[in-house]
């Protein structure tokens, strides 16, 4: 079986949060055009919460750099006249402890450390940001389409593939794949740390395997302690979607405006600053709230614009945490209750 | 052929043709969706969000359909779209009201007052302005010389002004600085780049934001005090540009409502930079001619453009001795009204007042050099932009296009069709061969000497235009640069051309940074064919045929010492200012 059909078979989805299938992303990749062709390896990780990525490039970086090679030359195979150079867009911390022993792994392979800059933050991590940010252009989202398995790096076909993504596809070309992945659990739990587990156990069943469980009352975000979706003690019987996190809140004490403030902070800060929903609206949900009566109806249209309208995937995901805080957890406005849509349109 | 496919457009089926935008599709069909950041002068930026529409594809089971930015968003077979839906509505509306809330209305002083798009939008949309606090008031202005300037107080940050500075310009000035809601368009630090005051940024500024740095109050005051002789001179490309202000078709040529509508404003002369344009013609012809007679520097560079001659001193200095000295033409009109014409009027050059109409900012800039001076004058003291032109006459309630046509004052009123096409790109270059050709002639009436008028060559809109003409009898190399952003690859390889036009602005004059708004490749291309077409209406249309230029050559012949101060210039490298 070819490894195309070994991903397929295994049904390998992107693991740095979008959950695309991987199989969908390498045909477009492969059947792109262009004599010349990029691999990036994300290992961004941006997202606060989110520590599988660094963790796997310490314990299992030979086999990431394996799984690199099978795509290269899965893109070039056949095609020896088409070059592929692949580089690993490494977050700068990481790159501090963990680039000596990387470089070391990689020897003489045609594979290049590229060190995400100082400040590119979360949004650094996007995938056509990151297309930005190697090509020396401003860090932020670029217009889609093109995509980037078309229109890459200088306009090249490119395959982006999270840390995890390309660590699974080694596993599934040795048939060592065991439908495993990271999870992080963080915030107010007792044995916080990265374990690797099933990958369709839900969010329950994660937090009392791993010791996890609290023994208080108690809310959590799953998905990224910035874009992840809040969910109370009874909504726990569901898979962890996204980057694999979890972060426990105690219910009890917890300030619903700190709380909705660190969000707030959190996007505000990330926010590109391109397009005007995000740019602005972001900006107007941090003054509304700071009001002693917050003017709700406004907080929801603004956050519903951001949901509709905005550039790219930061935007749309700014409702996530905050409408689902207000319907699940604070059972606050009554605005927010009635609204069943959780998750953000850009990342189905 | 494009492939022709069929959408649902507001529950009309419609046809489109592939490659189509889904905003090109409804412009195309008379349903207006409103725009900020999207200008046919750039590709898509998708950034301001206010021209989304309600998409549903092909096959779709959604009750409602996503949006999607319509200029950006190709049409697709079978998509069902919405332009005015609840959703729409809701998040257009939305981010019109966002987008103002970053622009501090100073509309008392604002030359767009009377046709601002954003108050028309918040019109026409119902959109509520005052929910929000501003939150620019703090925002600093840069000013750039005294020609242009960026109102961070107004910026609504859709970067059409990067678009224009760095792709179509490549001059890459401006940067955004900062992130997310703190991000700002300033000038950079680095000093290795200037500003050349070309105006691109502000002629594509949606909200004017970037803009000229305005004179029109100055000059308002002095109509008002009448203390001095006011002269208005104006330009040879606003003629087939301002009465787009009026709602007069594009390329309309509205010479004489020109005349009327500054009369009318209240100058007591009106002089036309087309006779300045024949004078420096001669000039820059005669240049020429010596230049390649003695060998000197060759290739000879226009310099009527002071963007582009801003570019040299700055960027390439060593290319000062290839720019002709010959001053610009409504510098050489300024300078000839207040020698020639004071004269013969028994007037104080001191007590005039010349005032240009320009399609341009960096003019300026270039009329406020110190050594454009005459005899302590400066040849022309105030510059005013086609746009700030066109306001004060709509300010003035002056009823442009429906005046009574008059005609320039002479006897510095006469032109010919070489000095009306200097405006578009090309017409520079044109009009010296013209009469370089005949001078270098003489009076000779051999076979090679016959009346050559056409230079087709140096013609139309390619970034770059490269010829072999013959001017009497022999070879000569040419090259026209249309836009600054083709400038490098020419320097380049200077060594293969003999003459060389260079302007600044896409188009030349009729595309200035002082012009109409919007400015697009259509417009600049009717607007050039109305040049032509005044060009071909002429029956003199050699610039040694203008009467009244030879007759001033004469004149200052005579006058040795202020021929050379009032046709000629020079130039020095402003690289001095470069730090480490
Ligand atoms: S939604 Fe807009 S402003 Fe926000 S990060 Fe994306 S592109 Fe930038
Ligand atoms: S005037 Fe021209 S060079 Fe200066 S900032 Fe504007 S576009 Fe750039
Ligand atoms: S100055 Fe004008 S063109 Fe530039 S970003 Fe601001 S609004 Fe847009
Ligand atoms: S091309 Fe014309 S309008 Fe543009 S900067 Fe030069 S002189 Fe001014
Ligand atoms: S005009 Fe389409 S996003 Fe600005």
């Amino acid at each position: 079986m070819n490894i195309l059909a070994k991903i397929k078979k295994a049904n390998l989805l992107g693991r740095g949060g979008g959950c695309f299938s991987t199989t969908l992303k390498w045909k477009m990749v492969d059947e792109a055009s262009g004599n010349e062709k990029y691999i990036v390896c994300n290992a961004s990780e941006g997202e606060p919460g989110v520590k599988k990525d660094g963790y796997i490039l310490k314990h299992r970086a030979e086999e990431v750099i394996e799984g690199i090679e099978i795509a290269r030359s899965f893109l070039n195979k056949g095609k020896k006249k088409i070059k592929v150079k692949a580089y690993i867009y490494i977050n700068g911390d990481y790159y501090q402890t963990l680039g000596p022993g990387l470089l070391e792994c990689i020897g003489k392979k045609d594979i290049e450390l590229f060190v995400k800059p100082h400040g590119a933050g979360y949004i650094g991590g996007e995938e056509t940001s990151i297309l930005n940010s190697i090509e020396g252009e401003r860090i932020e989202p670029r217009l889609r389409p093109p995509y980037p398995t078309t229109n890459g790096l200088w306009g090249c076909p490119t395959l982006i593939n999270n840390v995890e993504t390309l660590l699974n596809v080694s596993l599934v070309n040795s048939d060592n794949y065991r439908k495993e992945r990271y999870y992080t659990v963080s915030g107010k739990a007792q044995n916080k740390g990265v374990f690797y587990l099933p990958d369709d156990w839900t969010i329950e069943k994660v937090l009392k395997e791993t010791r996890n469980y609290p023994f208080f009352d108690f809310f959590v975000q799953v998905g990224g302690d910035g874009s992840g979706v809040v969910l109370n003690k009874k909504q726990l019987k569901i898979p962890v979607n996204g980057a694999g996190t979890i972060k426990v809140y105690k219910l009890q004490g917890h300030k619903a405006e700190k709380i909705m403030k660190s969000w707030l902070d959190f996007f505000l800060g990330e926010s590109c600053g391109q397009c005007t929903p995000c740019r602005e609206g972001i900006y107007r949900l941090s003054q509304i709230v700071k009001k002693d009566s917050v003017d709700w109806i406004l907080f929801k249209e603004i956050l519903e614009n951001l949901e509709e309208s905005s550039f790219c995937g930061l935007g749309c995901a700014v409702p996530i945490p905050l409408k689902s805080y207000l319907k699940n957890v604070a059972k606050l406005p009554g605005v927010f209750i009635q609204d069943q849509k959780l998750v953000c349109k850009c990342f189905k | 052929m494009a492939k022709i496919f069929y959408i649902t457009l507001n529950n009309k089926r419609t046809k489109c043709s592939e490659g189509e935008t889904i905003l090109e599709v409804a412009k195309r069909n008379k349903i207006s969706i409103p725009t900020l950041c999207h200008h046919l002068d750039f590709s898509a930026k998708g950034n301001c969000r206010i021209c989304v529409v309600e998409v549903k594809e092909k096959g779709s089971k959604k009750k409602i359909g996503d949006l999607v930015t319509s200029c950006s968003t190709e049409a697709r077979p079978g998509m069902i779209i919405k332009t005015n839906s609840e959703k729409v509505k809701k998040s257009r509306n939305l981010n019109i009201e966002l987008i103002f809330s970053e622009h501090v209305e100073k509309c008392e002083s604002c030359v767009w007052s009377l046709n601002c798009s954003l108050r028309k939008m918040a019109r026409d949309y119902d959109v509520k302005i005052t929910r929000f606090k501003e939150r620019k008031e703090n925002r600093k202005i840069y000013k750039f010389a005294n020609a242009v300037e960026i109102d961070g107080t107004q910026c609504i940050d859709c970067r059409n002004c990067i678009e224009a500075c760095s792709v179509m310009q490549n001059i890459n000035y401006l940067e955004i600085k900062g992130k997310g809601y703190k991000q700002e368009i300033v000038p950079t630090t680095n000093k290795d780049f200037d500003c050349i005051y070309c105006g691109q940024c502000a002629l594509h500024c949606p909200v004017s934001a970037a803009q000229e740095q305005s004179e029109w109050e100055e000059v308002e005051k002095k109509i008002r005090n009448k203390k001095k002789i006011l002269v208005a001179q104006f330009a040879p490309s606003i003629r087939v540009s301002v009465g787009e202000e009026f709602g007069l078709p594009y390329g309309k040529i509205v010479t004489d409502q020109i005349v009327s509508g500054l009369k009318a404003l209240g100058f007591d002369y009106v002089f036309d930079v087309n006779f300045g344009a024949d004078l420096t013609t001669m000039v820059e012809a005669e240049e020429l001619l010596e230049r390649i007679k003695y060998k000197k520097t060759i290739p000879m560079i226009t310099s009527c453009c002071p963007a582009w001659v801003k570019y040299t001193e700055f960027y390439h200095p060593e290319l000062i001795p290839n720019l002709t000295t010959s001053r610009s033409p409504h510098i050489h009109l300024g300078g000839v009204i207040k020698t020639y014409w004071a004269r013969k009027m028994k007037i104080n050059p001191k007590n005039i007042e010349v005032v240009s109409i320009m399609p341009c900012t960096a003019k300026k800039y270039e009329a406020k050099r110190k050594e454009m001076k005459v005899g302590g004058n400066y040849p022309v003291d105030n510059v005013l932009t086609t746009r700030e032109f066109a306001w004060l006459m709509k300010k003035n309630k002056i009823k442009f296009g429906k005046l009574k046509n008059e005609k320039s004052d002479n006897p510095l009123g006469e032109y010919t069709g070489a000095g009306a096409i200097y405006g578009g790109s090309g017409g520079v270059m044109e009009s010296a061969l013209r009469t370089a050709h005949y001078m270098a002639c003489g009076n000779k009436k051999s076979g090679v000497c016959r009346s050559k008028i056409d230079f087709k060559e140096v013609r139309g809109m390619d970034g770059v235009k490269e010829a072999v003409v013959k001017v009497a009898g022999s070879p000569l190399r040419v090259a026209v640069v249309n836009g600054i952003g083709n400038i490098e690859p020419i320097i380049e390889n200077l060594s293969n051309y003999d003459y060389i036009e260079v302007m600044a602005c896409p188009g030349g004059c009729i595309g200035g940074g002082g012009q109409p708004i919007p400015t697009t490749k259509e417009i600049r291309e009717k607007r050039i064919q109305a040049l032509y077409k005044i060009d071909k209406g002429k029956k003199i249309r050699k610039a040694h045929e203008n009467k009244g230029v030879l007759e001033v050559l004469d004149w200052l012949e005579e006058k040795k010492g202020l021929e050379h101060k009032v046709l000629h210039t020079y130039y020095y490298s402003k690289r001095l200012k470069r730090g480490k």
